[in-house]
């Protein structure tokens, strides 16, 4: 609690001590209204000065007025109990209610605590503690264990485990030796590292998600929208209504020639009045929202604004980019075949023929074959361009690549049947088989599309600018009914637009794209999701929602968080507003007194609030 | 020009009424407030002058709710 919230708990206890020994008092007249005074003031003394001051600027609908207008009522009515406790209460609810957005407020920004708040600077062969502001990039700075990575860089010297959880969600940390990149943000668990910057502070990866988490409330949901102007028209409406019901009922009761009851009818309206108080939506919807956000950003998540996150919430359509979203856009040996030679024998040969290339495919194969490559077993190595490489291997002539290095060579060879980047390995001028290498689905892939699927997502499309063999192969593979291949940039844009129209008005389509080249189509549809966006500003910059690391499974986990953060504040409006539509008809007719109307407005905001507070913890999601 | 000032208000919808406050602020393009972060992000019309505008926005501010605070 802070220093305000202290001061207020105690003006609380002090009036509510207060008014339960005068119960006991016995007393009347001027000497009762002048005792019941203290509590009052003691606990309200605030909500009048704001009311009066609300009238003076005028701004006078707000809960202050008609908290001030209730209570004085009752007090003029001589209900001073029930006018003091109505003023307690209220400051219960409300002393609560900020005490439970601060904690809530505290704990995420606890998690995305990842400002680093110095950087240990090599200057001159010492170490100098200064502000990540002041580095310039190519400078050297060493990062200790216990301290975050204040700057994006390479590693110059050392090793590390570093934790990534602040900004991926990813609780699994991450080894980093010489020569790696590392993001800022990061924490070192272990080893001393020497970074050489490559960007300023305020290019660096945390600047920009911090950057991009102070802006996340700028876009306002329908919703938040919805409960501000109907906060604007509803105090107003409510408060009209009061004096209505204060003033008709009576007069209709003079004309009809009964007693007017005045009295009753004015505690009627008051009652009605504390009821109707709109705290209960107006704090706890922006409040779901808040949470929602925040919820998300600790599992890594980035939503740019609760407009993204009420979108999100009514996703039917998902197109997957595949290279490098749904694949890793990595290429791996993923079989051998028509092999006359053990397996292993075919991609070592291979392995070393191509042991000095660089080539993607080459590097697929010298991580299949997995052990250090004797480059001494190697020689003669002879490149065919377009083709492949040729090579004396321990003594014996190796040829491997391609169909067209096989047909040079005049050897026979099986074609393949499926799909990928073929390599033929021959020995001896024999055919030894050949080795399928392809870029491999993600792990989560497929779990992924199901769950989708399962969480009610109703088409599930992937785009690709490959070729229709490779993209069938994947998008069944990973279970997908529909995929368009061999597209460019545009016809991607193109075909978004097409299913955009298909769509129903409601419904919601979501691109997933890894923010590399499809900033137009991110753009293009409802909601762009951009994966694996640890280093990518492009992706940053375009997208609507950021996914920090690149598994596949974060975007159900992004809408499920989406759809029940919207659940909660579809409760909060209902439950809110039925409960003090019934209570305001029973105060209306006379069956709710001021204890009912106080429940109807404080706990119907507290347990609001509560529930807004569980849109936070999305970790089981 | 677009700035970020650190501020106080108690709950979410007074964080949405001094953002509309500022908004209506002359001399502020877009006015954001960020309950979350405790931020103002504020952009500025072009011309305008930050420290008089900021000036401006914090009085219209103090007269909506008294327990606004920002620092400048």
């Amino acid at each position: 609690m802070n220093k305000k919230q202290k001061k207020m708990l105690a003006r609380i206890l002090a009036a509510a001590a207060l008014v339960v020994l005068l119960r006991m008092i016995p007393s009347t007249g001027v000497l009762r209204f002048a005792l019941y005074m203290a509590p009052y003031l003691i606990v309200g003394y605030d909500i009048l000065l704001d009311a009066i001051k609300g009238v003076r600027n005028r701004q006078v609908f707000d809960e202050n007025f008609l908290m001030a207008v209730a209570t004085i009522g009752a007090i003029a009515l001589g209900d001073y109990v029930e006018g003091v406790a109505v003023m307690l209460f209220y400051q219960i609810g409300e002393l609560f209610q900020s005490y439970a957005v601060g904690k809530s407020r505290r704990s995420i920004s606890d998690l995305m605590d990842i400002r680093p708040d110095y950087a240990n600077l090599e200057r001159d062969g010492a170490l100098e503690r200064v502000d990540p502001d002041e580095v310039a990039i190519g400078s050297v700075i060493v990062v200790k264990p216990g301290e975050k990575v204040p700057i994006d860089g390479v590693i110059l010297e050392g090793a590390a485990t570093l934790n990534t959880s602040a900004l991926t969600g990813e609780s699994l940390p991450r080894d980093v030796v010489c020569g790696d990149e590392v993001v800022s943000g990061c924490i070192d668990m272990s080893g001393v590292l020497r970074i050489r910057t490559t960007k300023e502070f305020g290019e660096s990866t945390v600047s920009k998600i911090l950057d991009l988490v102070e802006n996340s409330s700028s876009k306002k949901s329908r919703s938040e929208a919805f409960i501000s102007r109907f906060a604007r028209v509803y105090t107003p409406a409510v408060c009209f209504s009061a004096l209505a019901l204060a003033v008709l009922p009576p007069l209709v009761r003079l004309m009809m020639g009964l007693s007017p009851l005045w009295g009753d009818w004015v505690y009627r309206a008051l009652t009605f009045l504390v009821i109707s108080c709109p705290c209960a939506l107006v704090i706890s919807i922006p409040l779901s929202f808040f949470a929602g956000l925040g919820g998300a950003s600790n599992a890594g998540v980035l939503i740019k604004g609760s407009n993204y996150l009420e979108a999100l919430a009514g996703t039917k359509l998902v197109v997957f980019d595949k290279t490098g979203t749904l694949t890793c856009g990595v290429f791996e040996v993923i079989g051998v075949h028509h092999n006359t030679m053990p397996r292993e024998r075919v991609i070592e040969y291979a392995a070393l023929a191509e042991s000095y290339s660089t080539h993607p495919i080459s590097r697929s194969l010298r991580e299949a074959y997995g052990r250090e490559i004797d480059a001494g077993r190697v020689s003669e190595v002879q490149e065919v361009s377009g083709g492949g490489v040729t090579a004396i291997i321990d003594g014996v002539r190796v040829a491997v690549g391609n169909d067209k290095l096989m047909r040079q060579q005049g050897i026979s060879f099986v074609p393949c049947g499926h799909e990928g980047t073929i390599v033929h390995v021959a020995v001896d001028g024999a055919y030894a088989g050949h080795i399928l290498i392809s870029d491999k689905p993600k792990p989560n892939a497929k779990q992924a599309v199901a769950r989708l699927a399962d969480s009610g997502v109703r088409r599930i499309v992937m785009l690709t600018g490959d070729a229709e063999k490779a993209a069938r192969h994947v998008a069944r593979e990973l279970g997908i009914g529909e995929a368009y291949s061999e597209l460019l940039p545009g016809d991607k844009v193109s075909k978004v637009e097409e299913l955009l129209a298909q769509k129903g008005p409601k419904e919601k389509l979501a691109f997933v794209g890894d923010g590399i080249n499809d900033a137009p189509v991110l753009s293009r549809a409802d909601i762009g999701i951009a994966m694996g966006a640890l280093g990518s500003d492009a992706a940053i910059e375009a997208a609507d929602v950021v996914l920090m690391d690149d598994d596949p499974l974060k975007i159900v986990k992004a809408i499920r968080i989406a759809r029940r953060c919207m659940r909660i504040v579809y409760e909060n409006i209902v439950f809110a507003i039925g409960i003090k539509v019934i209570c305001l008809i029973l105060g209306a007719l006379g069956i709710a007194n001021m204890w009912v109307a106080i429940f109807a407005d404080v706990g119907v905001m507290v347990l609001a609030v509560l529930n807004a507070i569980r849109a936070l913890f999305v970790k089981k999601l | 020009m677009k700035k970020t000032y650190k501020i106080e208000v108690d709950c979410a919808n007074c964080a949405n009424k001094m953002e509309q406050t500022a908004q209506k602020t002359e001399g502020v393009k877009r006015a954001v407030v960020n309950f979350m972060a405790l931020k103002m992000i504020v952009e500025f019309e072009e011309g305008a002058d930050p420290k008089a505008v900021m000036q401006q926005v914090k009085t219209n501010c103090k007269r909506i709710d008294d327990d606004f605070e920002i620092e400048l």
